[in-house]
């Protein structure tokens, strides 16, 4: 395997290439096998700090980077909103150069605004990992999708996959819009034309409204969450409406592919975007997404630390 | 004071017809038919351009109250720099300008710091709050020029219908920023193609072109002057274009960061491309071009609007918006003129005669009589930006850097040179 991984920082996936991409998911399934040990611990980044700076609540990412971290041998610290000094008036900036000091390795930096890692990567030599930002990019979500995806299907290129739901607000759909369309997947969105604007189009993929039809050819079906957090009140009528309307139910669900995957980056709301059961059926992948975010995210971080997997 | 001679420049002087070779005199500041008296100090002008001295109708001098920003003397000097030697400052100060004291301040410190023509304007409502109208009558006895709540947007039609009403009386127009609070909400940069990328929320054209509509049934109902300021989307510029074919009192301005930038620029999420209205997509930037071009737009403002670099340097989300442009937007906008979009004198007039006009100033001509404000530029001077030289006090500028071509090499406010290059 040879590496193409050049960058110190994991800031989005839009500018990554092919090579690049692979070259993760290659890595990160050297990194599964270590996962599915008794010893569950490599040195791959042993002596080095790796902070989490976590502006927004999250729990999963948060961990995952966490348990990531440990498992190469990392020390971690955790900052959250919280603890921090943000709140008590201290800039992004400021609270980013405290950490430098420190001789943090790596900031994996989690913010409800869009384009905070690309921020402390100009300012920093410290390696940023971008874990989430606004509703810009989560690269190491649609890796460990594209990750599920390859494993479960054996391949990206020539699948059609469809992204239902809140695309406006989700960062987690861009992410996978770049991934999948880069490696040659066709790329099908859906959900309310308030929140599945048109203009999307134009990043290469496809917009219906009819979520019938968006599902019925999907080999795989990535259902998103609706963003309350993120969203202005008049985007559509409610949750329940948005169940009748574009809710995946087992009528829905009868009608796709019978070995069409359903994913969900999590968390899921049972009853509302996916019909309970469904979550927990045989094609519902969705537990294994998060074993295999671990993967990718052990991947990520021993790539931008300069790590390569020898050739075998 | 000695007398001035600038011989033998190009004389551009839209009032009176002129674009021709010839001197021009100033005497105890004013214009004066010449030749000059004894021991006037001579500027050679030899290919260069000679023009009523440049006026900025749109810039934030963030005295009183922001001093940290800018003050009217470090503002002035900015102006003086660029080729301005008249601004026309906007009201949301701290205090907000919707009291005569407050006028009074400004005024008296522009007397003490300034170098340049200081014409403040008044606020519409108390406070910039768009609930009550400030006392307008008041404030133009203060001195003001026009009643704006730049930087806000009176969001009640009824509120605004009165203002103009009321305005007329005192023959003052209305500068008014165009915003439809609803439509932008919390809106960074235009909603559009590159939004869609970054992630960042949309600042819809809509949301513009909804209030500049309104604007035009109101100043068509009241039969008085709503001027919209900083037009930014291709829509907007169509509603005014129309609306003065049916000769309704409504005029617009155009900044240059709007006809030379377009939304793209956002996307290293550089604050400093951070302004409101945001920078729009090449279709908008070529409406406001067209629209600069046959007249529909008659004024370019700066919308000089200088932040803290530590106010600027956070996520883009929380950056204040707005730029610098005093120092820049003379050759931005000369740029026009080398495209052949307009001609010399159809630009030097959206910088004298219109604004002039507009806000009753009693500039913008090199009339005999006149006031002795001169703006000479070299139109081939190549150079480049470096905002660390600027004369601001803030740092706020997307043209850091940037090359560019003519540039004020001597500006004159009331016979004083108060900027000279060589």
């Amino acid at each position: 395997m040879k590496t193409t991984w050049q960058r110190k920082d994991l800031l989005g996936i839009q500018d990554l290439s092919v090579d690049e991409i692979n070259t993760v998911l290659d890595t990160a399934g050297a990194f599964k096998q270590v996962g599915e040990r008794k010893i569950k611990k490599v040195p791959s980044l042993r002596g080095k700090t790796l902070v989490n700076l976590f502006i927004e609540p999250s729990t999963r990412t948060r961990s995952s980077f966490e348990l990531a971290a440990k498992r190469l041998s990392a020390d971690v610290i955790n900052i959250n909103t919280t603890s921090s000094s943000l709140v008590k008036g201290e800039t992004l900036k400021d609270t980013a150069l405290n950490l430098q000091a420190l001789n943090a390795d790596i900031i994996v930096i989690r913010h409800s605004a869009a384009g905070a890692p690309h921020f402390l990567a100009r300012l920093l030599k410290t390696s940023v990992i971008n874990a989430g930002d606004g509703a810009h990019e989560h690269p190491t979500q649609a890796l460990l999708d594209a990750f599920t995806i390859r494993e479960k299907k054996g391949r990206i290129q020539g699948l059609n996959v469809t992204i239902l739901g809140d695309i406006l607000y989700s960062r987690v759909a861009r992410s996978n819009i770049w991934l999948l369309t880069k490696l040659g997947a066709h790329v099908t969105l859906a959900g309310p034309s308030t929140l599945v604007p048109r203009v999307f189009e134009q990043l290469g993929c496809r917009v219906t409204y009819d979520i019938e039809e968006a599902i019925g050819n999907a080999d795989v079906i990535n259902l998103l969450r609706i963003q309350h957090e993120r969203q202005r009140k008049t985007m559509f009528p409610g949750i329940s409406e948005y169940t009748a309307m574009f809710g995946l139910n087992k009528e829905r669900f009868a009608r796709t592919k019978s070995d069409a995957l359903i994913m969900h980056p999590g968390p899921i709301n049972r009853g509302v975007e996916i019909d309970s059961e469904i979550a927990d059926c045989s094609r519902s992948v969705i537990l294994e997404q998060v074993t295999n975010g671990l993967a990718v995210r052990m991947g990520v971080l021993f790539l931008c630390s300069g790590g390569q997997i020898s050739e075998s | 004071m000695k007398p001035l001679y600038i011989k033998q420049g190009r004389v551009i002087d839209p009032a009176n017809g002129v674009d021709e070779v010839r001197d021009v005199f100033i005497a105890d500041g004013k214009i004066v038919a010449g030749p000059s008296r004894d021991g006037a100090e001579v500027i050679d002008a030899k290919g260069k351009l000679v023009t009523p001295g440049w006026i900025d109708l749109h810039v934030h001098l963030r005295e009183p109250g922001r001093s940290d920003k800018e003050s009217i003397e470090t503002g002035t000097r900015c102006a003086a720099r660029g080729g301005f030697t008249s601004v026309v400052c906007m009201p949301n100060t701290s205090p907000v300008a919707d009291n005569t004291g407050t006028i009074a301040f400004i005024r008296q410190r522009t007397a003490e710091a300034g170098c340049v023509n200081v014409f403040p304007t008044g606020a519409i409502s108390k406070e910039l709050k768009g609930e009550e109208l400030a006392p307008i009558g008041s404030l133009k006895r203060a001195g003001v020029v026009a009643i704006t709540d730049d930087g806000h947007c009176i969001q009640n039609n009824e509120l605004m219908r009165r203002a103009v009403e009321y305005a007329k009386m005192f023959s003052l127009p209305i500068l008014d920023h165009c915003q439809d609070y609803n439509l932008v909400a919390d809106g960074v940069m235009n909603e559009g193609y590159w939004s869609a990328v970054l992630g960042l929320h949309g600042w819809p054209a809509v949301g513009e072109d909804v209030i500049v509509a309104r604007n035009i049934l109101l100043a068509e109902q009241a039969d008085w002057w709503i001027h919209c300021q900083h037009i930014s989307s291709a829509r907007s510029v169509e509603l005014i274009r129309q609306a003065k074919k049916r000769g309704i009192k409504i005029s617009a301005e155009a900044c240059p960061h709007h006809f030379t930038l377009t939304d793209e620029s956002v996307k290293t999420y550089d604050t400093n491309f951070k302004m409101n209205p945001p920078l729009r997509t090449e279709r908008d930037r070529e409406a406001i071009l067209e629209g600069l071009a046959d007249g529909t737009i008659e004024c370019i403002g700066s919308d000089h609007a200088p932040h803290c670099t530590y106010e600027k340097e956070v996520e883009f989300d929380l950056a204040p918006f707005g730029i610098i442009g005093l120092e820049t937007e003379l050759a931005l906008s000369l740029a026009l003129v080398r495209s052949k979009l307009l001609t010399l004198t159809r630009l030097v007039e959206k910088f004298t005669t219109n604004p002039a006009r507009l806000l009753s100033l009693g500039k913008g001509t090199l009339s005999i009589g006149a006031d002795g404000d001169v703006t000479i530029i070299d139109p081939d001077r190549e150079w480049t930006y470096d905002v660390h030289q600027s004369a601001s006090k803030s740092r706020n500028s997307p043209f850091h850097d940037r090359s560019l071509t003519g540039k004020a090499v001597a500006t004159i406010v009331g016979g004083k040179i108060v900027w000279r290059e060589n």
